[in-house]
């Protein structure tokens, strides 16, 4: 699995953060949502079905979403 | 071969929609265009076409856009307050392009007015009652024979121009009785559609004539529609370029077409020194008056409009060459003779009216026309 | 879930909501229910009416139409009657679709017709910046409220029930797993189906109302919802201001469409 973000898409709600179980999101300086600590993920997607701005995604490793920004 | 039949002027609009084409009708029931409803809620089912009476006007109007973008030709029959509820879907038609026929079988305003009672006073509605800047096409038959061909004509133009086509009835051709022959076959035209694959479809990319081919809903070509300002994709844009490239196409359209909307007829037109400038119901009067003017040896004529809009000025002009008086005789306080006033003399003009919910007599067109030959008081 | 990608019109992203909105969420919701559903992507009509949340139809990638304020049923009425093979999903506000759309909602639900219409529910008049809504609570501040709303709100559901809809439901944008389950089978009920989806509209809504993030309107969500199963242990009194969320009804009645076709064989066949 991975896990993808479009950061051009975020609009800095903080959504993903407050219910990312394991505490893998944060909001950088500017607001917008970042990878802080990859391996702590466990692919939940509750980051994915929450955020209203469609910027992040989870896919297999195989799938491609043509989205890129992969911070 | 056709078939000669006794017909109201309703009944025979109705029969030309159906003949060109019109398979889906919506409607909410007003007197004086009830007879629409209630012949395409017979006819439809019959034809596999569908009719939906429903809640209100404004629902009606939306539910015809709907099977437009559907697909299926489509039309709404209404009076007066009907057509005022109308008119915001009117304009939705006008720049989403959606090719509808509404029909005004307009009685005496405002308000609920004489509902059973002829009117002609909502000419400038139809050419200004929704808000905005666009080209309007509007017909009026003068008999129930023209009924039947402007309601072929309408559906055309609709799906020609893609755009909405108003059919301005009154209640004096609506309700009128006559002997009508129908021809078997009529000229359909169908809405252009695209040419290319759909990856490459903009539902809002013109041609020449300003007017972009368009596809229906479920035929595989997706993209968007919006009331809101939008380039030749159809999504929503505030840029000044491309909201006046829409605005203008919104008349290009027309104005480009002008030659092919325009229909009229004329009487004695050709040396008319006392022309009669007339449409709807008050022009049958006003071709009697002419004729008995003629039997006077007054040069009278008859230029009947049966365009409104866009206005036929050119025609206008021509007929009006060797004029020295022009009589517009009108069921309204007098609409369509300020559009006259922009290109003749005003001061040749005589502006005659009827705002008693009656016709005119011929005489009350017969004497003016006298009085201007300096004739008889 | 990259299936769900295909229905996103991505180059009219980002969309236009306020951080924070739960529009996007509710739309995410129904692009998964459309997904699970497997509807065919050429066959599918999104139709939207106006305000905050009528303008999801622009960013989905199937045939889609914003129409005039509250009139989104009466253009899908007549988009599915023309041609019933499409599946036609409404996407309306509760002033959207209860205030100004109010008459065209209870006809369309009495007809029956096949249409599943997800009302985003943000309880105020986000676009024009805050004002009441016919879903705005009791005692909440508006723009035109400012001294608290006392005008009582609609039960939605239950004017959807009694106006002889088929399939409603009412899911929140914390829920947002049952609310793609509940959009998915409004999409399967053959007939008129509502989702009274309830979202957050942190900035219009939230901020007078002392739930100032959407995270804090999240929350409210979460701790006042009840769900239907777990309501018929409850109560009345502990059901007192909780909004039931789940399937609330569901029944078996002729569909408007098919009984059209039903009436265009009968008169054809009549006819011979």
């Amino acid at each position: 699995m991975a896990l993808n973000i479009n950061v051009k898409l975020c609009k800095g709600c903080g959504i993903c953060v407050e219910y990312c179980p394991t505490n893998v999101l944060a909001l950088d300086e500017i607001g917008k949502v970042y990878i802080k600590n990859i391996s702590e993920c466990i692919y939940c997607g509750r980051c994915e079905i929450r955020c209203p701005d469609f910027a992040i995604m989870l896919t297999d490793d195989t799938e491609k979403t043509g989205r890129g920004d992969n911070k | 071969m056709s078939k000669a039949r006794l017909m109201q002027g309703n009944e025979a609009c109705t029969e030309g929609l159906i003949a060109a084409g019109v398979r889906f009708y919506a409607g909410y029931p007003i007197t004086p265009s009830t007879e629409f409803a209630e012949i395409f809620a017979e006819r439809m089912p019959k034809l596999g076409g569908k009719f939906i009476q429903m809640e209100d006007e404004i629902a009606s109007i939306g539910a015809v856009c709907g099977a437009s973008l559907a697909g299926v030709k489509a039309v709404t029959a209404t009076s007066g307050p009907g057509f005022s509820l109308k008119q915001e879907l009117i304009g939705y038609a006008a720049i989403a392009e959606i090719p509808i026929v509404i029909v005004n079988v307009q009685r005496l305003g405002p308000s609920t007015g004489q509902p059973t009672s002829p009117g002609q006073a909502d000419v400038m509605q139809t050419r200004w009652g929704s808000h905005g800047d666009r080209g309007v096409i509007a017909l009026s038959p003068g008999s129930v024979e023209e009924s039947f061909e402007i309601g072929v004509k309408a559906a055309n133009f609709a799906e020609k121009y893609r755009m909405p086509v108003v059919i301005l009835l009154d209640e004096v051709i609506g309700h009128m009785r006559e002997r009508v022959e129908l021809p078997e076959q009529v000229e359909i035209v169908d809405r252009k559609g695209p040419t290319g694959p759909p990856e490459t479809f903009k539902a809002f990319c013109p041609d020449d004539d300003d007017v972009p081919p368009m596809a229906s809903f479920g035929s595989g070509y997706r993209y968007h529609v919006t009331g809101l300002i939008h380039g030749e994709t159809g999504m929503p844009s505030s840029a000044s370029d491309v909201t006046t490239k829409l605005i203008s196409r919104l008349h290009t359209k027309v104005d480009k077409a002008k030659a092919d909307i325009t229909m009229y007829t004329e009487l004695y037109t050709e040396d008319a020194e006392i022309l009669v400038v007339s449409y709807g119901g008050s022009s049958r009067p006003a071709a009697h008056a002419v004729k008995e003017a003629r039997k006077m040896g007054i040069k009278a004529g008859l230029l009947k409009l049966i365009t409104i809009w866009p206005f036929p000025d050119e025609v206008l002009i021509k007929a009006a060459k060797n004029a020295k008086k022009i009589i517009v005789p009108e069921m309204n306080y007098g609409q369509l003779v300020t559009e006259i006033e922009r290109y003749v003399d005003r001061d040749k003009i005589v502006s005659v009216n009827r705002i008693d919910g009656e016709l005119f007599l011929p005489d009350e067109i017969l004497n003016p026309i006298r009085e201007a030959a300096g004739g008889a008081k | 879930m990259a299936s769900t990608e295909k229905y996103l019109r991505k180059t009219a992203l980002p969309h236009i909501w306020c951080p924070g909105c739960g529009n996007g969420v509710v739309l995410s919701a129904i692009v998964r229910a459309i997904d699970k559903m497997g509807l065919d992507q050429n066959k599918t009509v999104v139709v939207s009416g106006i305000g905050c949340s009528s303008r999801a139809s622009t960013y989905l990638d199937f045939n889609t139409i914003h129409t005039a304020h509250g009139r989104a049923l009466t253009f899908a009425t007549g988009i599915k009657l023309a041609n019933p093979e499409l599946n036609v999903i409404v996407i309306t506000g509760d002033g959207d679709a209860t205030a100004i759309g109010g008459n065209h909602f209870i006809h369309a639900a009495r007809r029956n017709i096949d249409l599943t219409t997800v009302i985003f529910n943000n309880s105020i008049y986000g676009m024009t910046g805050g004002q009441s809504s016919p879903a705005t609570p009791i005692n909440s501040l508006s723009t035109t409220a400012p001294y608290g709303q006392f005008e009582r709100p609609f039960d939605i559901p239950a004017l959807a029930i009694a106006s002889g809809a088929t399939y409603v439901a009412r899911g929140t944008a914390f829920h947002t797993e049952m609310l793609t389950n509940l959009i998915a089978k409004g999409i399967e009920n053959k007939g008129f189906s509502v989702i009274d989806a309830i979202t957050q509209c942190p900035i219009a809504y939230g901020r007078r109302n002392k739930l100032r993030t959407a995270s804090a309107m999240l929350k409210w969500q979460q701790d006042n919802s009840v769900r239907i199963e777990d309501s018929k242990k409850m109560s009345p009194k502990d059901l007192e201001g909780k909004m039931i969320i789940g399937e609330l009804y569901k029944s078996e009645a002729p569909e408007y469409t098919a009984l059209y076709d039903d009436l265009i064989k009968r008169v054809q066949g009549g006819s011979k």
